[in-house]
């Protein structure tokens, strides 16, 4: 059977791991608010700076939610998969390198004009190079993902997950990550347990 | 396992508006890809497969994207006597970049550009009961779509499954491969020595799939397997290992040995890189016994359409027993040569591969056996 392990929550300028608000950061600009969690958490990764805002949050959210490793679990790289979704494929980003092309286009630009560069820039940190998928809909829609998730799991083609919701437009955003294993834990990995850690920062609110 | 039938298909590109009609034109070696002066997308002249400025064109409820996909899927639908109101039936999309060329129109409103937007428009058009599935996942979101509907036909969860892909062509698309020098300055040449670059090309493809017996005897999808690099967002796999390990996944599968595979369609982008460590991956899992091919020459590249496009011509090749020709090949360019094919084969084609790479290092695969 499929657990959440771990999972991350990246909104509001405040971050959750596993259902535990970790950090909240003065209230700034998403630029300012991605840069000043990169440094408070000591994260050394010049990739870091050249990515887009979609893959600098997903980057984050996931290098915060796999913190405490993986390694122990000796997956092998092909055992691990990426199967992430939002509501704005890559719009944030298309408008930055739409607004360079009347000069001199930018490569630097354009080659995040896909969202699912935030799953091959998740994958080259980690090392993951198991299965992939980016999903776009309109609202995060736990069940599909748990469907399509616990299918990759239960067929073979993969041991372990990073699922979830990375959108970006101008300032909204919001990451939800999970990490799916298969792998005692107390979160059992449903469509409604994923829907409640989604909607964390809504019960912090209350 | 349950057996994954293919029951209709359908290809829109500037060849033709049937499968029929494109592989007819195809078999006679006739190429969509032309020498195209369009100052609206760039200064200079280029080489791409494009639709005329006057097909499809906006009608106030659809953009030039979603007619594509409405003519595409609305003849697999008759064809195979689908009815999208049926619970037991999913639609799921392929693209890339779908309405953004509305940008060069000035249109910004990201609710008329999403993704999500067009996807809610063609399910409220046909009637489909279900939200789409929409993949954007780089140049493999066809093949993806694909062994996504494969996979929620095996699990039981949907009968059928329509799965179509669209992608035009515009200066945003252009102007940004330009930027990474990727695109040739005539006609593409996929694995040959002379190969410098893509071209470009618009179309849509759609396909319905079924897990109903009824339709045995039919060509099947058999297998699939996605994967990824982890070495770099816009460059390829040195080694071509990764590729490899998803052709072999696939393979596994489908159930079917590598020497079974007779012929594969390659993605063969005609850049450097891509068809050097698709070369390598062919070797790897080897299937390099097989003939090879890329229809790049005669569609271009058609981004989230192409896993479609390129599926449904090497089904049709399976059905005919031919296989065509790679146009604009002549020497190889590769370190580990293939079977590219350079003139109209008969062969019977028991078990075909067709894979895909995309920027994000990611790379898929299927299997589809008579």
């Amino acid at each position: 059977m499929e657990y959440i392990t771990a999972s991350c929550v990246i909104t509001d300028n405040r971050v959750y791991h596993s259902g535990r608000l970790l950090w909240e950061a003065p209230r700034v600009g998403l630029p300012d608010f991605l840069l000043s969690a990169y440094q408070h958490f000591g994260f050394q990764y010049p990739k870091f700076y050249k990515m887009d805002h979609l893959s600098k949050l997903g980057w984050l959210a996931a290098e915060l939610m796999l913190r405490d490793g993986l390694a122990a679990a000796g997956y092998r790289p092909e055992e691990m998969a990426v199967v992430l979704s939002n509501g704005n494929s890559s719009l944030d980003t298309d408008y930055k390198y739409f607004a360079t092309i009347g000069d001199i286009p930018s490569p630097a630009l354009f080659v995040y004009t896909l969202p699912n560069i935030m799953i091959g820039e998740i994958c080259i940190r980690h090392k993951f190079k198991g299965e992939n998928a980016f999903f776009v809909s309109e609202l995060f829609d736990a069940g599909f993902i748990e469907t399509y998730v616990r299918d990759l799991m239960e067929t073979g083609n993969a041991r372990a997950c990073i699922c979830g919701w990375v959108d970006v437009l101008g300032e909204d955003y919001s990451a939800v990550l999970f990490l799916i294993e298969r792998k005692l834990s107390t979160l059992p990995f449903t469509a409604e347990n994923m829907n409640r850690l989604f909607n964390i920062q809504n019960a912090g609110h209350e | 396992m349950k057996d994954v039938f293919v029951v209709a298909d359908n290809i829109v590109s500037p060849l033709g508006r049937t499968t029929a009609e494109n592989f007819s034109l195809l078999r006679e070696g006739i190429a969509g890809v032309r020498h195209q002066n369009r100052p609206e997308m760039s200064d200079q002249p280029f080489y791409a497969a494009l639709f005329d400025r006057d097909e499809f064109r906006e009608n106030g409820r659809h953009t030039k994207f979603e007619q594509l996909l409405i003519a595409s899927i609305g003849e697999v639908l008759v064809d195979a006597g689908v009815d999208p109101a049926d619970p037991g039936t999913i639609l799921i999309l392929s693209t890339t970049k779908g309405n953004i060329g509305l940008l060069e129109e000035g249109i910004e409103d990201p609710a008329r550009i999403s993704l999500t937007g067009s996807a809610r428009l063609l399910a409220h058009y046909f009637g489909f009961v279900h939200s789409p599935v929409v993949v954007s996942n780089a140049c493999i979101s066809g093949i993806l779509a694909l062994v996504n509907g494969m996979r929620l036909i095996r699990s039981g969860r949907y009968e059928t499954a329509v799965v179509a892909g669209a992608d035009l062509i515009s200066k945003f698309v252009l102007s940004g491969f330009g930027s990474f020098q990727a695109i040739s300055a005539g006609y593409c040449k996929p694995f040959d020595q002379a190969r410098d670059g893509i071209n470009l090309g618009e179309g849509a493809g759609a396909i319905v799939l079924s897990g109903n017996q009824r339709y045995r005897g039919r060509l099947r999808l058999r297998g699939g397997s996605v994967g990824n690099d982890a070495n770099h967002i816009s460059g390829p796999s040195r080694t071509g290992e990764e590729l490899a390990h998803v052709i072999t996944r696939s393979l596994a599968d489908a159930g079917c040995g590598p020497a079974k595979i007779d012929f594969i369609s390659a993605h063969g982008t005609a850049t450097l890189y891509n068809d050097e460590m698709e070369a390598r991956a062919i070797t790897l899992a080897r299937v390099q016994g097989a003939q090879v091919n890329s229809l790049k020459g005669y569609y271009g590249h058609t981004l989230g359409a192409a896993g479609l496009i390129e599926s449904i011509v090497t089904l049709e090749s399976m059905r005919e027993d031919l296989v065509l020709p790679s146009p604009g090949y002549e020497t190889n360019g590769v370190s580990t040569p293939l079977n590219v094919c350079t003139s109209l084969l008969s062969a019977p084609l028991e078990h075909c591969l067709k894979t895909a790479s995309g920027f994000g290092g990611c790379n898929a695969a299927i299997v589809m056996s008579k």
